[in-house]
């Protein structure tokens, strides 16, 4: 197992790129610490299979170094950087047995007999697919199959890298629950090193210690869940994390209060004087609907899904989504909002800016 | 999914029906008739029962023919499957050069079967054939006119020649099928190039493979024009196979009832053989449920 | 104008997909059917367009039996959860090729195609191809060809399921605002309760081949007949809790011994089942009559806003949705509170005996 370093790793698909836009992956300079779970998340096209795919070798970088431990790897083949990877679609030898399946990365490094079948056995419990060794891998079904993929990665204990590309794509919801839990079992039980490629907010703030935010071919926060959901550092990461995700209001800031159309609202803590695009931004959860003392909304739709309620309101000609406890009445005329000022974050030009300490 | 049940759709298929039983149920028929019956001409037929159907049995002519005739398909699907996977594991797998090569390729499958014929008889032929001559320069003892030996391995190159692209083309689709994630699992697994073949490459061919060699079995079986073309039958009767046999039976020495005693039995050895392929085929997929 | 299924049934090579089933669907109305994988939601759906026949059973639209009338014949439009439209005709065209289909006028085409473009946010892209599109827009191009048809039954199965939840989020706004301006019935297939609760309008929960239940969203979530709707109609799924009522008092299997209050009190002695939501376990004590259950957290789960935790209660095993972010070491024990007012009581049969007080109220 080793720590994996990307230095200034830029990737691009065309011959010649010339400007930043030709670039699938825009410069990365980037730590994975031994033993940690990552998740890289974004939307599709926001370059973090490529990312993922530089790692493993699959890809070689038009720019930058990759190393594993101190050993530069940029030019090692994939089957010589010692890693696993599990893909989107489950890849299994179909004419071999489970049991085959699981020892076949084994058998292929020379391993001798007694070991692979110790390691195979101790596999086959963690996946819970002992009773099904003997069975050929072809007609099981596709979460059974995703497993098995799985095992062949964990088989291996000297591996650097235990990579995932959007593993859980083509499984059933409800078994997405077990597998999901599942693999943060294991990653607590063996420590290898992870790194996680989805589209899925839960998937990787369930899985990662670190989640890696990307967008547009940039990495644009690598933060713990609690960080990216409390302190987003784009106003991307807002949209992105979270359902619905941050309500945002172009705002002048002035010291410690924004001033949205000529209504003030105080904010956490002050602020140098501003320049570009300035904006607040406000999660759902920490929006009041008041009758007094806010902002004035009008209330456009009231969805009630069951927990809470998705109340989505204008304010000042800008759409502003409020969640609700249930039950309990809703103000129906001369509605107002008002935002927990220790929750307010303060955007330049889409990223955040930090206050002053108060 | 299941399909709609629309017993109108048979109105759709009845014109097909209609030139299927022209075309094929009645001649059959008709080469029934023949089989079971003696003429001498002008139409007059006497009831002969199985009689012909016994003496083919017995005669030695028609079990040299079948011997032939298995030997030739047995040598034949032994070279051209292998070669055809190998060469379609060496094609380009995108790009201006897959498309070259597949061009290239299915130019022998565009060529009429007597034309392949004609094209092998010159080619090969010892006084003006390119490679009759060549080979003959170099000291190589070569006549398919006058040589057992000769006239087999002519016959089986040309066929090795025609349809060896079939099987490969095939097969190459099998190839395109095969998602990239697949090659890179087996990178990671450290897979050997003959375990990628064996594991990957070949089960997904499986299917695509059966259906080349179920066609490239049942033409070779019936195989008639070309080595009617190169060799007519001989020299004496080595290259008569049984299509060749059964039409000097039946238009040479005009003995009709034997002839379609002959060919009946032909079809049902057709018949039985790929059966036993498709069953072969079929269970393939089952049999790997659990093992 | 209504759909009427009286009592149709679906067997399939003597698997029955479908048990007897009724069912009516007034005009205008959106209707989900909610069920996981494999509960017959798609199959009860082909039965309503007429792709399949039942196997017993007639199906009705304002009472006129058309059990027997092909798809074509019935104004039906479908989305699936593949992103289907016509690859080599442009955004316009594939919008335009049912209308063209039925020969209407083609400033009347153009008309309609222009709106449901604007409506469904497809007005730049309408000299593309679809392949050129996002997965989003496909979908949408998909919905707007269903929608442009003026079908008086428009089924829509699972059709956010292949797309990113970003997209997800905002379409689900959008196909209910899209519903209100026509006047057809919608039918809407769903594996997820909260996309449900989103749509509003009815639900009828599927379990196995069965209708479970049906009636308004919110009343079949608050009020299900028995633990298998309120399964069903609940992600993560209801937890329970075996308790036996005696005399005044509640005893739960742990042990917890309590004074039988609220839909507690007029329940017969016996053994029950207490049935409640993940997101009624919370961590900090609600109020004094609040049940206290102490238990072992196997694992958390983050899903960017709230956490859902995976909890063992003496064998019994749990989930409990939370606000916020929090990460607990897996393994920990956890003390976690449940109000009485929560609860929901099943009988050994799985009916609902009371429901719980605050939906009861609601």
């Amino acid at each position: 197992m080793a720590q994996i370093t990307l230095k200034n790793i830029a990737h691009s698909y065309m011959d010649a790129p010339s400007e930043e836009a030709d670039y699938a992956l825009k410069e990365v300079d980037h730590v994975w610490r031994d033993g940690e779970a990552y998740a890289l998340l974004g939307p599709s096209g926001c370059g973090k299979t490529t990312l993922l795919n530089i790692v493993s070798g699959l890809l070689r970088p038009s720019h930058g170094r990759v190393l594993f431990g101190g050993e530069d790897v940029t030019d090692m083949p994939t089957a010589e950087r010692n890693i696993a990877q599990v893909f989107q679609f489950p890849v299994v030898y179909d004419t071999m047995t489970v049991r085959e399946n699981l020892a076949f990365p084994l058998k292929n490094r020379g391993i001798e007999a007694q070991t692979i079948t110790e390691r195979v056995q101790r596999v086959a419990a963690m996946i819970g697919m002992e009773d099904e060794l003997n069975r050929k891998a072809r007609g099981l079904t596709a979460d059974a199959k995703q497993k098995i993929s799985l095992g062949r990665g964990m088989v291996r204990d000297d591996v650097n890298a235990l990579l995932f590309d959007e593993p859980l794509t083509v499984i059933d919801p409800h078994m997405k629950w077990e597998l999901r839990t599942q693999l943060k079992r294991l990653h607590g039980q063996f420590g290898h090193t992870m790194i996680y490629v989805t589209h899925d907010q839960t998937e990787a703030l369930t899985f990662a210690d670190h989640v890696v935010v990307m967008h547009d071919g940039r990495v644009v926060q690598i933060g713990t869940p609690e960080e990216l959901f409390e302190r987003p550092a784009h106003t991307f990461v807002g949209y992105f994390i979270g359902s619905p995700g941050m309500n945002l209001l172009p705002a002048e800031v002035r010291g410690d209060r924004a001033v949205i159309d000529g209504h003030e609202v105080m904010l956490g803590s002050g602020y140098d004087d501003l320049s570009g695009k300035v904006e607040i931004g406000i999660r759902p959860e920490f929006v009041r609907l008041t009758d007094e003392g806010g902002l004035p909304a009008t209330i456009k739709r009231v969805e009630d899904v069951g927990r809470h309620r998705l109340v989505r309101a204008e304010v000042l000609g800008r759409p502003v989504n409020v969640i609700a406890d249930e039950g309990g009445p809703l103000p129906s005329e001369n509605a107002q909002v008002a935002f927990d000022p220790a929750r307010i974050n303060v955007y330049a030009n889409d990223w955040r800016v930090e206050g002053r300490a108060a | 999914m299941e399909k709609t049940v629309n017993h109108k759709a048979w109105f759709l298929v009845l014109p097909v029906l209609v030139l299927v039983a022209f075309s094929a149920v009645i001649p059959l028929m008709t080469v029934v008739n023949y089989s079971v019956q003696d003429t001498f001409g002008n139409n007059v037929f006497f009831w002969t029962g199985l009689e012909w159907f016994e003496q083919m049995l017995k005669s030695d002519r028609m079990w040299n023919a079948l011997g032939r005739q298995l030997v030739f398909s047995a040598i034949i699907l032994a070279i051209e499957v292998p070669l055809g996977i190998f060469v379609a594991l060496n094609m380009p797998k995108r790009g201006f050069w897959a498309s070259v090569c597949l061009v290239l390729m299915s130019l022998p499958l565009l060529i009429p079967w007597n034309v392949v014929g004609t094209i092998w008889q010159i080619f090969a032929r010892v006084d003006i054939g390119l490679l009759g001559y060549t080979l003959r320069a170099l000291g190589v003892n070569y006549n398919y006119t006058q040589d057992f030996f000769a006239a087999w391995t002519t016959v089986i190159v040309m066929d090795v020649w025609h349809w060896t692209s079939l099987v490969a083309l095939l097969a190459y689709a099998g190839l395109q099928s095969i998602p990239d994630a697949y090659y890179q699992a087996a990178k990671i697994d450290q897979a050997s190039r003959w375990a990628v073949f064996r594991y990957i490459e070949l089960p997904k061919m499986a299917g695509v493979l059966m259906i080349a060699i179920l066609l490239r079995f049942m033409d070779s079986f019936m195989i008639y024009t070309e080595p009617f073309v190169v060799t007519g039958g001989g020299p004496g009767n080595a290259t008569t196979f049984l299509s060749i046999d059964l039409v000097k039976m039946a238009l040479g020495q005009f003995d009709l009832g034997p002839a379609a005693a002959f060919s009946i039995m032909y079809f049902l050895v057709i018949l039985v053989i790929s059966y036993v392929f498709y069953t072969v085929m079929t269970n393939l997929d089952k049999r790997d449920g659990v093992a | 104008m209504t759909l009427q299924l009286e009592n149709v049934s679906k067997v399939v090579s003597g698997r029955t997909h479908i048990y007897p089933t009724d069912l009516t669907l007034q005009n205008g109305t959106m209707n989900v059917l909610l069920g996981p994988t494999l509960a017959g939601k798609t199959t009860l759906m082909r039965l309503m367009a007429g792709l399949d026949k039942p196997s017993s059973g007639r199906i009705r639209w304002n009472g006129e039996d058309v059990t027997n009338v092909r798809v074509q014949d019935r104004g039906v439009a479908m989305v699936y959860q593949q992103f289907i439209n016509y690859p080599s005709m442009t955004v316009y065209d594939n919008i335009a090729s049912s209308m063209r289909l039925s020969g209407r006028p083609a400033d009347e085409i153009d008309r309609q195609v222009r709106k449901t473009a604007e409506l469904m946010k497809l007005t730049p892209m309408l000299d593309r191809k679809p392949l050129q599109l996002s997965g989003g827009q496909q979908q949408r191009c998909a919905l707007a060809r269903a929608l442009v048809k003026n079908a008086g039954l428009v089924l829509l199965d699972e059709p956010l399921a292949n797309l990113d939840y970003k997209l997800r989020e905002e379409l689900r706004i959008e196909i209910p605002k899209i519903f209100e301006e026509s006047g057809s019935i919608f039918v809407y297939a769903t594996t997820e309760p909260e996309e449900a609760l989103l749509l509003g309008g009815n639900t009828a929960t599927l379990w196995e081949g069965r209708i479970t239940q049906f009636g308004p969203t919110l009343g079949v979530y608050r009020q299900p007949v028995d633990a298998t709707t309120a399964r069903v109609f609940s992600d993560p799924p209801m937890n329970f809790l075996p308790f036996e009522k005696r005399g005044g008092h509640v005893v739960f299997a742990d042990g917890l011994d309590v004074k039988a209050t609220g839909q507690f009190t007029a329940l017969a002695d016996g053994r029950y089942s207490a049935g409640f939501r993940p997101n009624h376990l919370a961590l900090e004590r609600p109020g004094p009559e609040a049940l206290a259950f102490d238990t072992t957290l196997s694992v958390s789960e983050l899903t960017g806003s709230e956490t859902f935790i995976h909890l063992d209660h003496h064998g019994q095993r749990w989930v409990g949705l939370v606000h916020g972010v929090h990460e607990f070491e897996p393994g920990r024990s956890l003390d976690v509170y449940l109000s009485l007012a929560h609860i929901y009581i099943f009988d050994g049969d799985g009916r609902l005996v009371a429901p719980a007080t605050y939906a009861a109220a609601a």
